[in-house]
């Protein structure tokens, strides 16, 4: 996809038009981390563990009480695809990664704001929340050229 | 240790299929029952000495309603598989558990669908949320080509595989399809080129050419007693080993979470678990078939399975190990990009053929054969 930039906008129109996620009791913190700009895990009031995905009781102490902690926003990446032969209304390519986390957790994100043949395994990126046409989602950009 | 013993006491006595198609023009149910009514005449016993069947939780047909058509009379078990694909391998774990056990005397396992000409799965899914299971859907990861190949990609980094490794695998794949009048891709190989010029599906992972096929049709087996050995019509083949293998923080395609990306640890538990309980090792296995929904698993599942070191499939594939004259012939059928794709359980009766010698590519002196499916495997083995 030469000169394609995933996400970007490109002749000011191509912006990704996502699919909503479909909120639940069990994730519903985290949406709302993302409304306020935040990357929310829980961590449980037990024994402290931190975890991503979402879960309602802690695998290491099977404690159901936990807080929602907003992350630094700070990782790499640890794999990463181009998400294209699109299908409405996955409308333009997206880049889609596994990010490492700093604090040890791993999250499915978007890469923004870099084109494929700029994106290197293992290279740091920074959270920034976009709104696609009213939908939020937490994306990750380079880090120094993100705007977080 | 209980599993041996119980291993002991089963045997697949038959085997059956349907035409593999893209377009079958009967209902599912049709193919089940043309399939299981193949098996159980297969094996020499009649639908009477069914009481048992397995199934995947994927399958869309109707335990009674097989029952109704095969005119057995009575089932005192029925079990399922989940994890789709991944649980190909446990349907013969299941049923080897309910004969041993005394559950069911003589258990049919089934699989039959229209996965190409009614219900796809390579198509995009629908956004969900059931607990438990995370939607990406809203990131663009709505497809097993993507979703998997977020895995693998990382695979691919760390050992410097590159995509035209994986089309030496589909190469082999079609080659035995050639050579296999079952197989949809008969009389049709393929080379690297013709792979590397097949268009990209997931890049810089996937092209067409390393996606298994879209098929239509049934397959069957039928699992009794060993006792039974000697009165059935075909050679028994005795289950040395079967197994699954799940670990926490794992999921079936969304397998992302463990510390290590760049391998597959439940397949490599899958393959100790198999070793330990057979007493058998890589090199006394002469026939490996392994479930591939996409040519990269096959690397993956040949280290797991220590056929090869980590990272070293791409060279073990390039130096002809799998292919014909191989020293571990991998997918004698063609596999799922070869043959069809009948959910992996095709690959089960291509084993139990090398064992009885009847194989359309046969391989010579075959004792034992594994048949993996990532988190589910066995060792099949000559009575």
């Amino acid at each position: 996809m030469p000169g394609m930039a995933c996400g970007a906008a490109r002749g000011g129109e191509a912006v990704p038009r996502v699919v909503a996620p479909i909120v639940g009791r069990d994730d519903q913190f985290f949406w709302d981390g993302v409304a306020a700009g935040e990357f929310r895990v829980q961590r449980c009031r037990s024994c402290s563990r931190l975890r991503h995905p979402h879960a309602p009781m802690c695998g290491d102490c099977g404690s159901l009480e936990w807080d929602a902690v907003a992350l630094s926003g700070r990782g790499s990446v640890a794999s990463w695809i181009v998400s294209r032969h699109p299908t409405e209304p996955d409308a333009i390519p997206r880049l889609v990664a596994l990010i490492d986390l700093e604090e040890g957790l791993r999250a499915v994100s978007n890469l923004v704001d870099l084109a494929p043949s700029a994106v290197r395994n293992d290279m740091p990126v920074v959270l920034t929340i976009r709104d696609y046409e009213g939908v939020l989602l937490p994306q990750f950009a380079p880090a120094g050229a993100g705007d977080e | 240790m209980s599993e041996p013993r119980l291993f002991d006491r089963a045997v697949i006595a038959g085997i059956g299929h349907t035409e593999f198609s893209k377009e079958s023009g009967r209902s599912t149910l049709q193919l089940a029952a043309e399939a299981s009514r193949a098996a159980i005449a297969d094996s020499g016993l009649s639908p009477r000495d069914i009481d048992g069947m397995v199934t995947f939780t994927l399958d869309d047909n109707d335990e009674l309603a097989l029952m109704d058509n095969l005119g057995i009379p009575a089932l005192s078990w029925t079990s399922r598989t989940p994890f789709g694909g991944g649980g190909a391998g446990a349907v013969i774990q299941h049923a080897v558990a309910a004969v041993g056990s005394g559950a069911a005397s003589t258990v049919l396992v089934y699989r039959a669908f229209n996965e190409r000409s009614e219900r796809r799965f390579g198509q995009p899914e629908a956004a969900s949320n059931v607990p438990g299971k995370v939607s990406y859907r809203p990131y663009g990861l709505d497809t097993p080509a993507k979703i998997y190949s977020l895995w693998w990609q990382r695979y691919m980094y760390e050992n410097g595989a590159t995509n035209e490794d994986f089309g030496r695998y589909s190469v082999v794949a079609r080659t035995w399809a050639a050579t296999n009048p079952n197989a949809w891709y008969y009389r049709r190989p393929i080379t690297l080129q013709d792979h590397q010029q097949s268009r990209w599906i997931v890049e810089p992972i996937l092209r067409l050419l390393d996606c298994c096929q879209e098929s239509d049709g049934g397959v069957a087996l039928v699992v009794t007693g060993a006792e039974r050995a000697a009165d059935l019509a075909q050679p028994a083949v005795r289950v040395a080993a079967a197994t699954q293998g799940h670990l926490r923080g794992g999921d079936i395609r969304f397998d992302f979470h463990h510390p290590d990306l760049g391998h597959y640890p439940e397949a490599g538990l899958v393959a100790q678990r198999l070793w330990q309980a057979s007493g058998l090792k890589p090199s006394d296995i002469q026939v490996a078939m392994i479930y591939e929904n996409f040519s990269p698993i096959v690397f993956l599942q040949l280290e797991s399975l220590g056929f090869c070191g980590r990272g070293e499939a791409k060279d073990f594939i390039a130096e002809g190990h799998i292919g014909p004259g191989g020293t571990i012939p991998v997918n004698t059928n063609g596999g799922l990009l070869g043959e069809a794709y009948i959910h992996g359980i095709n690959n089960i009766i291509e084993g139990v053929r090398q064992l009885r010698g009847t194989a359309a590519n046969q391989i010579e002196h075959v004792d034992n054969v594994v048949v993996a499916s990532g988190r589910s495997a066995m060792i099949l083995t000559r009575h």
